[in-house]
């Protein structure tokens, strides 16, 4: 066990980790966010998606330990203080299903938008193909992405 | 047209804050505290074997290790849906690769893992058959020597003494006539391979069996009552009834069927009777959910039609040999559902339809979005298209010409209910441009486009009822307690919309949420694509004996006459005076005050039940005349403009168009949804998906890396969804199922356009670029030696 510390959506948290434990595990069972999801616990779903230091990565993949010190933001996080723009678009325009995939995207889209806040449809396909999603058929997901990048672009919350 | 509030309205999704929000809970969400206990199952390395030994001596030397289960603590424990044919835990011997063998309990889930690795069981090889043909011939190994002794359904019948689990026969007019009279017969066969549901949520159930004898469980589910009802007749030897089984369903991500019935979660239940006190989990990686859940069955068909030269179809012969899997509890329905309606949307008079469930020594089939549609109208529309052509007939034209309409009769026929199939082809044929040809600027490519049309009724026992609690709260916001289950496609949503409509409600100031069986009144299971139909009937009569009650207390109090009464804006209104207005958060909870003081009414609860009264399973056995095993057809078409490159056979979809007729669109948004989703999803089994078995029935690719999901990357340039509305007599507003139908064209179409394009017809799917290239390059070959 070694005790790390994360910057998790802004509050500094302390815990324990053991040297095999991965992220993914620890954010669900040790911190209690639920968001990030486990679809294939080997990198090909991204439904476990989350920004460490403001990069998306798939926490299946990354050991709990090798984070220490890091900034972690999820889905919890960028809603905290009122759903982003995007988050609005996706309601509005019924872009989930089942809803399974919608974390991961969110934070692909998010990374994305706040890179290039008026992506290309180019663009927005490129974010969003590591995350795998069985229900919609991607089309009202990539069409809210658009949406929140010509309508809120710099200026909106993302 | 009705001048309706809510239905027809593209409203936003009741769950969509809570889902993008993250606020959504998941059956893996769910904490249970520091006594929870981690279940990890060992699955069969072989296909078909006896077990000779289990031992799992060094297993429960594993720290934290607590048991070890097998079979030997449920003997004999039987279980499935429609046949008694399942096991807990494979008993003597092991019937398909991954099949539960024993499973591990420990306190945490990494040492419930190691020591299932540490487990060892020893195998005795048995004969093995991996393909249904195979599996039919006289000599092949049986997979259920006792068939003959296994609980059914009465609409099955089972062969002892054969792998033929099910034969649905049917027979109407006189094919040997029909083909007789035909002037062109076509006899090809057409194979489609299984598939996978991935779901992107895996399977997930938790079990608790608590110390005064509760057992309840957790599940990923699409049929939360059909679960307890299997999970009680399952530990029925434990002394367990239904009384003591609850089921609770939170958000669930995906099923497409897979989730329907009773697979792993058996696990999950079972398990808990033998750790009084504390809940279990079953947690199932991705790999166990392609291996051990049900899979799509396979199918090899031979198909036969026989048409006059003016296009009318005379006869048509459909033989279906499945690949159901070593468990046929569910896949057999599949069977029989398709055995009805193979005769596809089209009006013959002969038709002979021979529709055989096969074991064989891979995983389970069951229900797939489509429920084996998919299956049979790859080969029904390629088929339609290569007529067309020999006969020098438009291939649209051709299904204009034999098209089903209301009133026609169904193979076993029952009535055609009414359809918009002719409006959907009109519609899709001038979408798509049909007859007019396209080239690409790049001279490598070349442009095709295919059609197909496609029908699905739900499949169903013919007493699969829904029913509805609906509550007032104080401020005229309602709670709508159903257990039919949100699976992606909107059902909550549209719940709301209907009670809101009776109402007067906006459907934002309502609630529906996933089911608990304890509380929520019976669903038969969401499957089918009936739950709209079906529950949206029970819902809307809750919501009328509700509004009924209202009206009685109006009239009661305030000396109106109930027929002036109406609901609006949260109110009650007067067609006689204008002035009146009676705000329901005045008195759905508290009453009304009379002048006396004292208060009249109470708490308005609504309260409705829908069962098909209509419908009947009791046929000949040999021919399928006789009942009404199907309540009605969604039907429609689709077309798609496909590009390919000549040289690799990649394709690129320039448009695709698909029409359907839901009868009436509750929420057009939620149809377009569905529409998208489940186009993509049929495209992906024509490109994208290829299931790999080895010799020894093992999966070859049992992840996303190998069994290739379509991703943002390959949709396709242009989708055009189109709503038709006929509407459905018996159906909320008109409605009618539209889930699993926006799949079902997607191969056919794809194929169609493929011969349209290079003019080489496949016959067997996926429709791979490899395999695309490789049929062009020796058709080339072909006409390059024929001079
Ligand atoms: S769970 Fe991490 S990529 Fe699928
Ligand atoms: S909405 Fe279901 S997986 Fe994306």
């Amino acid at each position: 066990m070694k005790k790390i510390t994360y910057v998790i959506n802004g509050e500094a948290r302390h815990l324990h980790v053991e040297p095999n434990d991965v992220l993914l595990d620890v954010l669900r069972d040790k911190l209690g966010l639920k968001s990030p999801k486990c679809g294939c616990d080997r990198g090909d779903c991204g439904a476990c998606a989350v920004l460490l230091d403001g990069k998306s990565v798939r926490s299946c993949l990354i050991l709990a330990i090798e984070c220490d010190g890091m900034a972690i933001e999820t889905v919890e996080g960028i809603g905290q203080d009122g759903l982003s723009a995007l988050q609005e678009k996706f309601i509005a325009l019924n872009s989930f299903q089942c809803g399974f995939c919608a974390p991961g995207v969110t934070i692909s889209a998010t990374e994305l938008l706040r890179n290039n806040p008026r992506p290309t449809l180019d663009d927005v396909k490129e974010a969003l193909s590591g995350n795998l999603c069985r229900c919609t058929g991607y089309t009202p997901i990539i069409e809210a992405v658009l949406q929140a990048g010509n309508e809120g672009g710099e200026h909106g919350k993302l | 047209m009705e001048n309706y509030r809510n239905i027809g309205k593209p409203e936003v999704r009741i769950d969509g804050r809570e889902k993008v929000s993250g606020a959504a809970i998941y059956t893996a969400d769910l904490d249970f505290g520091p006594n929870l206990l981690h279940a990890h199952v060992v699955g069969s390395t072989e296909a078909s074997a006896e077990i000779v030994s289990i031992d799992f001596e060094e297993a429960l030397k594993v720290d934290g290790v607590l048991h070890v289960f097998t079979a030997r603590d449920f003997p004999n424990y039987q279980f499935g849906l429609y046949m008694k044919d399942r096991y807990i835990f494979a008993q003597d011997k092991v019937r398909f690769h991954g099949e539960q063998v024993a499973a591990v309990v420990a306190r945490c889930p990494k040492a419930a893992k190691k020591a299932a690795e540490l487990v060892k069981v020893t195998y005795k090889k048995l004969p093995q058959v991996l393909d249904q043909m195979e599996a039919l011939k006289e000599d092949a190994v049986l997979i259920h020597p006792d068939l003959e002794n296994y609980e059914h359904v009465p609409w099955f019948f089972p062969k002892a003494k054969t792998n033929i689990a099910h034969w649905r026969k049917v027979r109407k007019g006189n094919t040997e006539q029909g083909f007789a009279q035909a002037d062109f017969i076509l006899e090809d066969s057409y194979h489609v391979p299984r598939y996978a549901h991935c779901a992107i949520e895996p399977h997930c159930a938790i079990g608790k069996f608590d110390l005064s004898g509760r057992l309840t469980v957790w599940a990923t589910s699409q049929s939360p009552h059909t679960q307890r009802h299997i999970f009680a007749e399952a530990l029925a030897p434990l002394g367990i009834t239904h009384h003591d089984v609850r089921v609770i369903a939170p958000h669930v991500g995906g099923g497409f069927g897979g989730k329907a019935g009773v697979t792993m979660e058996i696990l999950a239940a079972a398990l808990a009777t033998k750790c009084k006190g504390d809940p279990v989990k079953v947690q199932w990686s991705r790999e166990q959910d392609f291996y051990n859940t049900y899979q799509r069955l396979g199918v090899v068909t031979n198909l036969k039609i026989g048409v006059k030269n003016n296009g009318k179809i005379t006869a048509l012969h459909h033989r279906i040999n499945w690949d159901a899997g070593a468990y046929v509890e569910y896949g057999a329905n599949v069977v029989n559902a398709v055995g009805l309606s193979a005769i596809g949307p089209y009006n013959i008079d002969n038709v002979s339809i021979d529709s055989v469930c096969i074991y064989t020594n891979l995983p389970p089939g069951g229900a797939y979005r489509g429920f084996g549609y998919s299956e049979f109208l790859f080969g029904l529309e390629s088929h339609i298209t290569r007529i067309a052509k020999h006969l020098g007939i438009d291939e649209v034209e051709m299904r204009k010409i034999n098209g089903i309409k209301e009133g026609d009769t169904t193979a076993y026929s029952a009535r055609m209910n009414p359809s918009g199939l002719h409006e959907a082809i009109e519609k899709v044929a001038n979408e798509i441009e049909w007859g007019k040809k396209e080239t690409s600027k790049d001279p490598n490519k070349v442009i095709g486009k295919g059609f197909s049309l496609f029908w699905k009724a739900p499949a169903m026992p013919p007493n699969a009822s829904s029913s509805a609690f609906i509550k007032f709260n104080e401020d005229a916001s309602l709670n709508i307690l159903v257990s039919g289950m949100d699976i992606g496609q909107g059902y909550l949503t549209v719940m709301a919309q209907i009670a809101g409509e009776i109402l007067g409600i906006p459907t934002h100031k309502i609630r529906t949420e996933n089911p608990d069986t304890d509380r929520n009144p019976y669903e038969w299971q969401t499957v089918a694509s009936h739950i709209t139909w079906s529950c949206g009937n029970a819902v809307k009569k809750a919501a009328i004996d509700a509004r009924e009650q209202i009206f009685d207390l109006v009239e009661r109090t305030h000396h109106l006459h109930r027929e002036t009464l109406y609901l609006e804006d949260e109110k009650v209104k007067c067609t006689q005076s204008a002035s009146f207005e009676l705000p329901l958060s005045d008195f759905v909870i508290n009453g009304i005050q009379v002048e006396d003081g004292t208060f009249k009414g109470g708490p308005i609860i609504g309260r409705g039940v829908f069962m098909p009264e209509f419908s009947s399973t009791n046929a000949d056995p040999e021919t399928s005349q006789g009942g009404h095993p199907n309540v009605h057809y969604t039907v429609g078409a689709g077309a798609i403009t496909l590009e390919i490159d000549k040289e690799t056979g990649k394709m690129r979809i320039l448009k695709v168009v698909e029409a359907v007729d839901v009868g009436k669109a509750l929420n057009p948004s939620l149809v377009e949804g569905q529409l998208t989703g489940g186009l993509m999803q049929g495209l992906a089994t024509v490109m994208f998906e290829d299931m790999r078995y080895d010799a020894n029935g093992r999966l070859l690719n049992p992840n996303f890396t190998d069994y290739k999901l379509p991703t943002a990357k390959d949709i396709p340039d242009e989708v055009i969804p189109i709503i038709i509305e006929v509407p459905q007599p018996d159906g909320p507003f008109g409605a009618r199922g539209v889930g699993e139908h926006t799949m079902l064209p997607a191969a056919p179409m794809v194929a169609n356009a493929v011969e349209d394009a290079l003019g080489v017809r496949i016959r067997e799917m996926p429709i791979t670029a490899e395999k695309i290239a490789l049929a062009y390059k020796a058709k080339m070959e072909q006409s390059s030696k024929d001079g």
